[in-house]
């Protein structure tokens, strides 16, 4: 019988380009990080598969934070397009991945029962939208630049403003949760949670860049993020992950 | 051929990680942050009534290392349908998809309890590599404050010792005694099965073992 072709296993995590687990700079890394090493497993189906999302299971507005929560008025703050390309590895689009993002308002005050700052809501900012990437792996979404944002830390630590990204690609392995920042903010040489990551290059990877040509004039300003996922690798010499028959 | 002579020879690295922070919920669960915004969230219900399978509740509470309540946690499942298939193009095994289960979940532990909930069926046996059987699974990852990464783990089912026994993935941990921190505990309450998972983020003072997190 014929085989057809075995999905591809996706290429291992290299940790070198993510934060160690315990991170004692950033405090509350100490006590919910495992003490054991990672027990490391070959890719099986649980692993290469994951969700597939539908476009029709998104609202019109959901990539819009400037309209998807506007309540007869409009989000106040600077307004602002951010827009990029997810890839793999290897620089193939990754298509159809659910890209969901949420972030504080122009204030740096989070819509969220647990946030007490004092810098107050805005009642036309919700502060979270959602969308699948095209065939090209593009995205786009509007919304207001957040401003900056003091947290118990160390007792004078601010989070630089930032816009929080959840990933889910072609599969479980590729599962991703980051953060993006906006190029030339002070905050950045500073945070605790920056400061997790092991080499400037990659912390370079996590800040959007402003992108000037893309501006609308008298509208809004523009940044371009572009995202890596892990990557499926070629099978090259063995076909055994979907179990011969 | 040489490896410059492959199209696919570019590499770049992976986007890094960042913790999903306390406010997590906003962009993943947002009623539970406290507010209505889209028409259609996802949510911890991964059957309708169409659904096949053996209905389940999965449950469980985080612990961190001093074993206190972790009530912050946005918990994902994916799990295969009731013959052991994945409703994913990549799933080539010769099974039938069910339409009415897309086999993913999300949910937050509760602020107050702690505790998280899915509302599930039982998986079937996927296949393994070299035509080995795994046994029945769901895949989870972890997502809060303090974590800087993902954690992966699997919940694997207590009535299925002899599936366990032959799991190539159970079997991979060198560590016997490590193993049943991946076995849910079946119970019924109310005429439903319950399978309580709780994870421990890392062992504690009290002899609370740690719940083993692969790198997949």
């Amino acid at each position: 019988m014929q085989i057809p072709a075995a999905p591809r296993s996706v290429a291992y995590g290299e940790f070198a380009q993510h934060p160690p687990a315990c991170t004692p700079g950033y405090k509350t890394s100490i006590l919910r990080s495992p003490r054991n090493a990672l027990i490391s497993t070959v890719n099986t189906l649980s692993e290469v598969t994951g969700p597939v999302f539908l476009p029709q299971e998104l609202g019109p507005l959901d990539n819009d934070l400037i309209m998807n929560f506007a309540k007869g008025g409009l989000p106040i703050g600077e307004r602002i397009i951010v827009h990029g390309f997810v890839r793999d590895e290897f620089g193939r689009p990754v298509r159809n991945a659910l890209v969901e993002v949420w972030q504080a308002n122009a204030g740096g005050r989070y819509r969220h029962k647990n946030d007490k700052y004092i810098a107050p809501i805005d009642p036309n900012f919700g502060g979270c939208g959602r969308m699948l990437t095209d065939d090209n792996g593009y995205y786009i979404y509007r919304t207001i630049k957040p401003g900056p944002y003091p947290w118990r830390n160390r007792i004078n630590d601010w989070r630089p403003s930032h816009i929080h990204y959840s990933l889910s690609g072609d599969g479980w392995a590729q599962r991703l949760i980051t953060q993006m920042y906006f190029e030339g903010d002070p905050l950045i040489a500073q945070c605790p949670i920056l400061k997790t990551i092991p080499s400037e290059e990659q912390i370079r990877g996590l800040i959007a860049l402003q992108d000037t040509a893309n501006h609308v004039p008298l509208d809004s300003r523009c940044y371009r993020f572009d995202i890596t996922l892990r990557g499926r690798r070629a099978t090259h010499f063995e076909n055994q992950l979907q179990g011969a028959k | 051929m040489t490896l410059q002579s492959q199209p696919n020879f570019v590499h770049y690295p992976e986007t890094a990680s960042q913790t999903g922070g306390p406010y997590v919920h906003i962009g993943l669960a947002p009623k539970q942050a406290g507010f209505e915004i889209f028409d259609n969230n996802f949510g911890s219900v991964l059957v309708t009534p169409d659904t096949r399978g053996e209905r389940i509740q999965v449950e469980g509470r985080v612990f961190d290392g001093s074993g206190s309540l972790v009530r912050d946690v946005l918990v994902e499942i994916w799990q295969a349908n009731a013959e052991g298939k994945y409703a994913h193009p990549g799933d080539l095994q010769d099974k039938a998809i069910d339409p009415s289960f897309r086999g993913w979940g999300r949910t937050g532990t509760d602020f107050e309890t702690g505790v998280y909930t899915f509302e599930t069926i039982k998986p079937g046996s996927v296949a393994g590599r070299g035509g080995a059987l795994q046994a029945p699974h769901i895949c989870v990852i972890l997502f809060a404050r303090g974590i800087n990464l993902g954690l992966h783990t699997r919940l694997y089912f207590s009535d299925e010792t002899d599936a366990n026994s032959r799991d190539p993935v159970l079997n991979g941990i060198e560590w016997e005694v490590r193993r049943k921190s991946l076995v849910a505990q079946r119970s019924e309450r109310n005429g439903k099965v319950i399978y309580n998972f709780d994870v421990r983020l890392q062992g504690t003072p009290d002899g609370g073992e740690e719940t083993v997190f692969f790198d997949v």
